[in-house]
């Protein structure tokens, strides 16, 4: 009899990396071209950490829940654990490395810390970038933040004080 | 050296001293993503990967495990099976050998460690894991709370504590109810999963970078189960993305596991969990059932209690005992009983075996404390915030000998929660809110509100006395920069900070001089877990200690060079003072170098006062009290169940907090957690023992969403510790977590309005959307 893994959700996908075949992508990281060779059934989250090293952006579920794997793709948010990396071949993706460096933070990494909105701060490089596409959506005010940002959980319950920090940002 | 006036130092303060609301020391590397956490780790060339298979039964016998197609397997390096442990095959955290590192011929819960692949990829491991042959001989599996206390499934001997004749007062009372709670439990979810990186090294060494709140332990640990001395393993932590608890023991099976691969694979072994690997792996929050007979009279003064309860403590021991024990001594809130019995059963059942979560046992004593006033009070038609003020333990400045001892015959002698009660229902404008929301309620059909006050008491100190006590580190370095270790383990609750803060105002230099290091088996040995809150109580004096030998070597240099006594030199903002004369710290240290005076020292500190008779349930478990009160306001649905927080109003004691900006991170985070597990968080397991909910897709943590539309936070500002602790701050770790129960008594009022208040509805734990209509539909059917 087989073992039954008690987890059956990422079994296929385990699989399917033993025998995937190998694609070659270009992506622009953080401004700087990269060209990657990976299988083809490699999510980003992978890639960006495993293979480029980016080590800032962070893997919380494996099941696009969570939100600590939040990075940007054209602006826009994308759980990096649930995506096809395969499927941003082209894209201009930013991750926490490419917002700002202690020396020259972005304005919502300094409210940030600020507004002390971080205990870990193991999901505080997904609600960075998840607070910064939201600001380019241009809240309009507290309810919207608060529900713009609900995809990004934060354990140590910190969440007033991030939704204060990206309304400072926000001018609200 | 500087010539300065005689009356004081060119400035008043130091930058960064006790008191300060400094930001979180990692807080610039958590927003630029430079935090390291174990996975984050840069691994040495040829680092494995162990991927942890997993027994699909609840209880059963192996009958046989076939291995060979795993080890064929592309990538497959090695297989371990409980015949690989050199040493021991144990990994319990307490002296109990339940709880074994790789099944050997026995399972006991669905998740339970069978084998574990050693690959190049986790990937692969995971892949060829799917390749073993496993017969199992199924055996009952006992899963659920009642059927353990049907089949007597007890892992010990009941436990009681007990004060006073229960029966009689109970007899004798105008007034008795009885009634039965169910109280769930709750996943840690700390963000970063368990997760730890084992090094080999020359001989017997073993090196662990491990995500654990107990680098000790996880040392004991490798040791037992490698067979070697304690002294060829060394554990360092950096910090934890969250614990809760949840790192205090779990930790141990990853650790474990990678040191055996990499002693086997002689190459660096990685083991980290996937989120569902690690939900079904790892204990949870025990689950409760508590019953209770309570005796009162028409006032609601509580005059004899008589609480059963009857614990879940999964497949082993772990750290049940000890956490069964704080819900019993938890089990009366703030509230004096004079006639007491607290009966727990620890119930032995296939499932994860429970563990440590913030709180440890108490919340759940509390809440069903809680639970029962509200019930005195529905009975009495009182306001549940009166009977509780009436039932409070003596105040610490108005001692009443006759109000003032546990059910475990403890003095409580620094209560102030008649204070906090007060003011909080005062600022909150608890009365004149009640009256509206009632008033609202009756003229809305279909959403009701409900408020509630609940107060907070929570014992401080390890229950087992032995393990109160820490150690520190400090060293100052030729140029005057001060590298600071102490035994305590950060996990974003800002330890680090705190202790930092202590050491700088203990020399009186700047925060930014004193470097926070990784907590290490090498530095500062045997050392307690971070955990029961202690903390910075613990860690915070052995550092001002280590600081205190220290300055007393610089001051006897000083001394004997200037010609003064030891106790004329004095440390004043960035300088020593000694006569007339003034140096400068960097010049003092620089000399005392070159005199060969030693710039290193360790610290340690036991608390004191604190003993615990278990066998006879009396003495002090605690050093002191910390204290709190909550008002929430909620909506309800009462179509759906549907619910939100619209307001709630925190006033916590941190006694005089060492960092108020980390103490009110502490306490709305506690807070959040705690509504959480009271509302929201709810775990189902099958009837063959299968965790259904192990994973965010179906265990629902609180998001942004979820928080009080309003949030009025304060710290008791007439907070001082009594005691002599550290700078007479309070622990703040756990406490706050009970906050939360306000936002589930507040339910159960909006609930008890759709029958007028006439009776208080049933409500279990947690008061998801189901429960509540449930309790909604209840009422309306009568």
């Amino acid at each position: 009899m087989m073992v039954e893994t008690p987890t059956t959700a990422k079994g296929s996908h385990a699989d399917a990396v033993a025998t995937a075949s190998v694609v070659a992508l270009a992506f622009s990281i953080n401004g700087r071209h990269c060209a990657v060779e990976t299988v083809a059934t490699a999510m980003l989250l992978d890639v960006i950490r495993d293979q480029l090293g980016l080590t800032g952006t962070k893997k919380g579920c494996d099941l696009g829940a969570c939100g600590a794997c939040t990075v940007l793709a054209d602006g826009r948010r994308v759980k990096s654990c649930l995506a096809l990396a395969a499927s941003y071949d082209g894209a201009d993706i930013t991750t926490i490395e490419g917002i700002g460096t202690p020396d020259r933070l972005h304005p919502l990494q300094a409210a940030f810390i600020r507004h002390d909105a971080l205990q870990c701060g193991y999901c505080t490089p997904g609600q960075i970038l998840s607070g910064i596409a939201l600001l380019a959506e241009k809240p309009k005010d507290i309810a919207a933040i608060r529900e713009g940002m609900s995809g990004n959980l934060c354990r140590c319950g910190a969440y007033p004080n991030i939704v204060a920090a990206i309304a400072e940002v926000a001018g609200l | 050296m500087i010539k300065m006036q005689k009356q004081g130092p060119n400035r008043a303060r130091i930058s960064g001293g006790v008191a300060e609301a400094l930001h979180h020391d990692s807080a610039v590397k958590h927003v630029t993503g430079g935090a390291l956490y174990v996975d984050d780790i840069a691994t040495p060339p040829g680092t494995l990967e162990v991927y942890i298979a997993m027994s699909a039964r609840a209880h059963a016998r192996v009958i046989r495990l076939n291995v060979d197609a795993v080890r064929a397997a592309p990538g497959v390096i090695c297989v371990l099976t409980a015949a690989d442990i050199p040493g021991g095959n144990d990994i319990s955290p307490t002296p109990t050998e339940d709880d074994p590192l790789l099944a050997d011929g026995l399972v006991q819960y669905v998740g339970q460690a069978l084998f574990a692949v050693v690959a190049v990829t986790v990937q692969q491991a995971r892949a060829a894991a799917k390749l073993a042959r496993v017969d199992y001989e199924e055996l009952p599996a006992i899963i659920t709370v009642n059927q353990a206390l049907a089949a007597r499934s007890y892992l010990e001997a009941p436990y009681v504590m007990q004060r006073g004749d229960v029966e009689a007062a109970i007899a004798a009372a105008p007034r008795r109810l009885s009634g039965r709670m169910e109280i769930g439990g709750q996943e840690h979810f700390y963000l970063e999963g368990q997760a730890a990186l084992a090094v080999p090294g020359e001989d017997d060494d073993m090196g662990i970078y491990c995500s654990s709140q107990h680098p000790s332990e996880i040392q004991h640990t490798v040791a037992h189960v490698l067979g070697v001395a304690r002294h060829a393993v060394t554990v360092e932590v950096r910090r934890m993305g969250g614990g809760f608890g949840g790192k205090e023991s779990q930790g141990n099976l990853p650790a474990a596991v990678a040191a055996l691969a990499a002693r086997i694979a002689r190459r660096p072994v990685k083991c980290v969990y996937d989120r569902d690997d690690d939900f079904l792996l790892t204990g949870k929050r025990h689950d409760f059932r508590v019953d209770y007979n309570v005796g009162f009279d028409d006032h609601g003064m509580i005059l004899g209690l008589d609480v059963m309860h009857a614990v879940r403590c999964g497949m082993s021991f772990d750290l049940s005992q000890p956490i069964a024990d704080r819900a019993m001594l938890h089990a009366d809130n703030c509230y004096y009983l004079p006639a007491a019995r607290i009966t727990s059963y620890r119930l032995k059942t296939h499932t994860q075996s429970n563990t440590a979560f913030r709180g440890f046992g108490g919340p759940q004593g509390m809440v069903a404390m809680e639970r029962i006033i509200d019930e005195v009070a529905a009975t009495l038609a009182l306001d549940p915030l009166e009977v509780r003020r009436r039932n409070f333990y003596a105040h610490r400045d108005r001692p009443d000998e006759a109000r003032a001892v546990t059910p475990f015959h403890m003095r409580v002698e620094d209560c102030i929660i008649d204070d906090i009660v007060a003011e909080l229902s005062e600022t909150a404008e608890y009365q004149r809110r009640r009256a509206d929301i009632r008033a609202w309620n009756s003229s809305s059909a279909i959403i009701k509100r409900g408020i509630a006050l609940t107060p907070v008491r929570f014992g401080i100190s390890f229950t087992k006395t032995f393990l109160n006590q820490a150690g520190a580190l400090i060293h100052i370095y030729s140029d005057g920069s001060i590298h600071l270790n102490h035994g305590g383990t950060e996990m974003g609750q800002g330890l680090n900070t705190k202790i930092a803060q202590v050491v700088a105002e203990a020399f009186q230099v700047d925060y930014a001089r004193v470097k926070i290091t990784a907590t290490t088996t090498g530095k500062v040995p045997n050392t307690s877990a971070t955990a029961a809150s202690s903390g910075a109580d613990l860690n915070g004096m052995a550092a001002r200690n280590a600081a205190e030998t220290i300055k007393g070597r610089l001051a006897s240099f000083v001394a004997e060079r200037e010609g003064v006594s030891a106790n004329d030199v004095q440390f004043w903002p960035g300088c020593v003072a000694v006569g007339g004369r003034v140096f400068t710290f960097d010049e003092v240290i620089k000399d005392a170098h070159m005199a060969r005076v030693s710039l290193s020292a360790t610290g340690f500190y036991a608390t004191p006062k604190v003993q615990w008779d278990r066998e006879a349930a009396r003495g002090r478990p605690f050093y002191y009290f910390a204290y709190g009160a909550a008002v929430s306001e909620v909506a309800i649905d009462t179509l759906t169940g549907e619910n939100r927080i619209l307001r709630t109003d925190i006033l916590h004691d941190v006694g005089r907090s060492l960092n108020p900006a980390i103490d009110k991170g502490q306490i709305e985070g506690g807070f959040v957690q705690g509504a959480g597990w009271l509302t929201m968080e709810e775990l189902v397991w099958d009837e063959k023992g299968r965790l259904l909910t192990h994973a965010p897709s179906t265990y629902k943590i609180p998001a942004c969403s979820d928080r009080p539309g309003i949030l009025n936070l304060a710290l008791y500002d007439r907070g001082v510790n009594s005691e002599d602790t550290i700078y007479r701050s309070k622990a703040v770790g756990e406490p706050p977590l009970m906050l939360g129960i306000s936002v589930f008594a507040a339910l159960a009022d909006a609930v008890a309005s759709v029958a007028d208040y006439q009776l208080l509805p049933q409500l279990d734990v947690p008061a998801t959307p189901e429960r509540i209509l449930m309790a909604v539909m209840r009422i309306q059917t009568g």
